[in-house]
């Protein structure tokens, strides 16, 4: 007990006397890396102020009709935003339903069963999927996956899943379906990097734990690794998310560039983001532009609001999981 | 010690280079805008830095758009657009624009059809599968224009350009001419709403759709129907004959069509019985007052160049030249450029 609190003691006095020392290059780091974090926010606050007055005529013109109303007509100067917003939410959300599981069992495998020999290639390859740039596979994605698509899985899903209203109509190719595959696609590296260095991180601890308590390997993997670090793979999800609602050239390579709202899959559509790649060149008129402009800005509003909704959403998942511990 | 010595000596060279290079500086005109002629403009800008060695021409091709905009607020020297100016547009301007036509492209009606038939169409047909009216390959209305040819039962998927462009500009001029109905419900634009089909990005995006998806129909540059090999179609003119699109068929519809003075012009449905008649020219676009006298002295020089000597390049490289009757009143048009 003595023996302890003069080390603590020591310890104490030996802080307080080296502090003066290192008190400025302390400050400096404390100040330069504040800044650092700070140009970050001014960034974004810039960006959005900067969409803001370049639609204002537009802001204007449409009020709250542009976020409800479904024309996009360049010619009679009326603008709408409804089915792009639908498009990139849409098409977002195919990506997660496919990537998710993909990744994080990718990651799963490649932490926890993968022999050596197995892991280094199988890691390298992801990340080169990682480097592949956007408009190559959008060119892939034209003259690969949307004629095999077309051919094999498309029917496929509309014999076996043509009741529900998702997978009905014509299969011309290029549609949601096609946009959100390749979106996945483009995720895929990211959610799975991120969340391999997260399973990886995982004290060993915790698996020899749930391995001392009898648990088979799925068991182990489940409750000791996935359970535990399922924080820090929502982080990785909403990485995920963030590059899927903007990504751009792939995506308006085989999505079809159509303003429509329908139920079916197979229809083409629209994302916001590949409305102003399409566009943005060509517009003549003021309006027109602005209207681009404002595209823009509710491009970078959805994806504030959506992460705004994941952070809610994992703190909502983590306290409850939290109090169920306790009880 | 050594090898520093030798690095500063380098750098010491290099500074001075750069320095006589700014001295004896070649004098920098640049330009903005069109992506349709670009490749004729950058071959006409690199031939011409032979003919005069002193002036260097910098071209971006961010679009017409852009073009127009950066021309409007004096950051270039020239703009460059497939389509003329609005009158909207031309009264934001500080002078008074000249337009100066340079070359001409046309569109084509690419499909994708088992064993490729050769296809003949007329303004009802392209009208109306654009509106989304005829829908089926074997439609009465096709299949009357295309006797002997055995058209399948299948769905025609319309493929269109998702970007705007100077393409779909001359395109949706052709149909607002021929079709009432387009003109009302869509009209004329580098974009518009589409009442069908699928987008694709760019001329090789719209191509590779039609390549790949059996049944489609759309429009692509001659060139890039040529490049890869695409079928299309005879279009039927205004003189109610058939015609294969060729650069000679385009130039010939510039030496028919109604060209005003102030050159701001549309080719597309032409007269004349060997008009094509779905093309459009492009435009390089000038104050009449130029601010810096010497550079307008030789930007003046360039475009008479250009004009004479350049046209002579732009068949080897699937541009259509403009015809001698429209070419000399553009010259005279360069003469009255102010310097």
């Amino acid at each position: 007990m003595t023996v302890a609190a003069s080390i603590l003691v020591e310890e104490h006095s030996a802080r307080t006397r080296m502090a003066p020392a290192s008190r400025i290059g302390d400050k400096a780091f404390e100040w330069l890396t504040l800044a650092m974090a700070l140009a970050v926010v001014v960034l974004v606050i810039l960006i959005g102020w900067q969409l803001w007055q370049g639609s204002s005529l537009a802001i204007k013109k449409f009020g709250f009709h542009f976020l409800t109303t479904s024309t996009w007509d360049p010619v009679a100067e009326q603008f709408g935003a409804l089915p792009f917003i639908y498009g990139t939410l849409v098409s977002s959300l195919i990506a997660l339903l496919i990537a998710v599981p993909l990744s994080i069992a990718t990651a799963a495998y490649l932490t926890e069963l993968a022999p050596p020999w197995i892991r280094q290639p199988l890691v390298s390859l992801i990340e080169m999927l990682a480097a592949i740039p956007s408009v190559i596979l959008g060119l892939w994605g034209i003259f690969v996956m949307v004629p095999w698509l077309r051919e094999y899985p498309f029917p496929l899903l509309k014999r076996f899943l043509g009741w529900t209203p998702f997978f009905t109509g014509p299969m011309y190719g290029p549609s949601m379906l096609a946009g959100g595959i390749i979106i996945a696609i483009m995720i895929l590296p990211i959610i799975t990097s991120v969340s391999r260095e997260i399973l990886r991180s995982v004290p060993d601890l915790q698996r020899e734990a749930a391995y001392a308590l009898g648990a088979t390997r799925w068991e182990a993997t489940r409750i000791a690794v996935l359970s535990y670090a399922k924080k820090g793979l929502f982080g990785a999800v909403i990485l995920g998310l963030g590059r899927a609602l903007g990504e751009t050239m792939a995506v308006t390579m085989v999505i079809g560039n159509t303003p429509q709202i329908a139920a079916s899959l197979f229809k083409p559509g629209y994302t916001l983001a590949s409305v102003i790649a399409n566009e943005f060149t060509e517009a003549t008129t003021d309006i027109y532009l602005q209207a681009l402009f404002e595209i823009g800005l509710v491009l970078l509003g959805i994806t504030i609001l959506v992460n705004l909704l994941a952070q809610l959403l994992l703190h909502t998942i983590t306290t409850t999981s939290a109090t169920r511990a306790v009880q | 010690m050594e090898p520093l010595k030798c690095c500063r000596k380098i750098l010491t060279i290099g500074l001075l280079a750069g320095v006589s290079a700014t001295a004896s500086a070649q004098m920098m005109i640049n330009g903005a805008g069109a992506t349709f002629p670009y490749p004729i403009y950058s071959k006409w800008f690199d031939e011409y830095a032979k003919v005069d060695p002193s002036v260097r021409f910098n071209y971006q091709s961010i679009g017409s758009g852009g073009g127009q905009k950066q021309i409007l607020s004096q950051t270039v020297d020239f703009g460059a657009s497939d389509g003329p100016m609005s009158d909207d547009n031309l009264a934001k301007a500080p002078g008074k624009i000249f337009h100066i036509p340079t070359v001409a492209g046309a569109n084509v009606v690419a499909y994708n059809l088992p064993g490729n038939p050769s296809l003949k169409l007329d303004a009802d047909t392209i009208a109306g599968t654009f509106l989304g009216k005829i829908n089926k390959w074997n439609d009465p209305k096709i299949t009357a224009l295309n006797p002997g040819v055995k058209l399948p039962d299948q769905e025609i998927i319309v493929v269109h350009r998702s970007d705007g462009s100077g393409t779909t500009y001359i395109w949706t001029d052709y149909l607002s001419k021929i079709s009432p109905e387009w003109k009302t419900k869509v009209g004329t634009n580098t974009s518009v709403n589409w009442p069908t089909g699928i987008g694709g990005k760019g001329n090789e995006g719209v191509s590779g759709q039609i390549k790949q998806t059996p049944g489609a129909l759309g429009y692509v540059e001659l060139i890039y129907a040529i490049q890869n090999k695409m079928p299309y179609a005879e279009v039927k003119n205004s003189a109610g004959k058939f015609i294969k699109p060729s650069l000679e068929s385009i130039t010939t519809a510039m030496a028919t069509a109604q060209i005003p003075d102030d050159f701001r012009f549309s080719i597309t449905n032409a007269a004349g019985s060997d008009s094509y008649p779905i093309c459009g020219a492009t435009w390089l676009l000038v104050y009449e007052q130029q601010k810096d006298p010497a550079k307008g002295k030789k930007l003046v020089e360039f475009l008479k160049w250009a004009l004479t000597k350049g046209e002579n390049m732009a068949k080897d490289l699937k541009y259509a030249p403009l015809p001698d009757s429209v070419r000399d009143r553009v010259l005279k048009r360069v003469d009255e450029i102010k310097t």
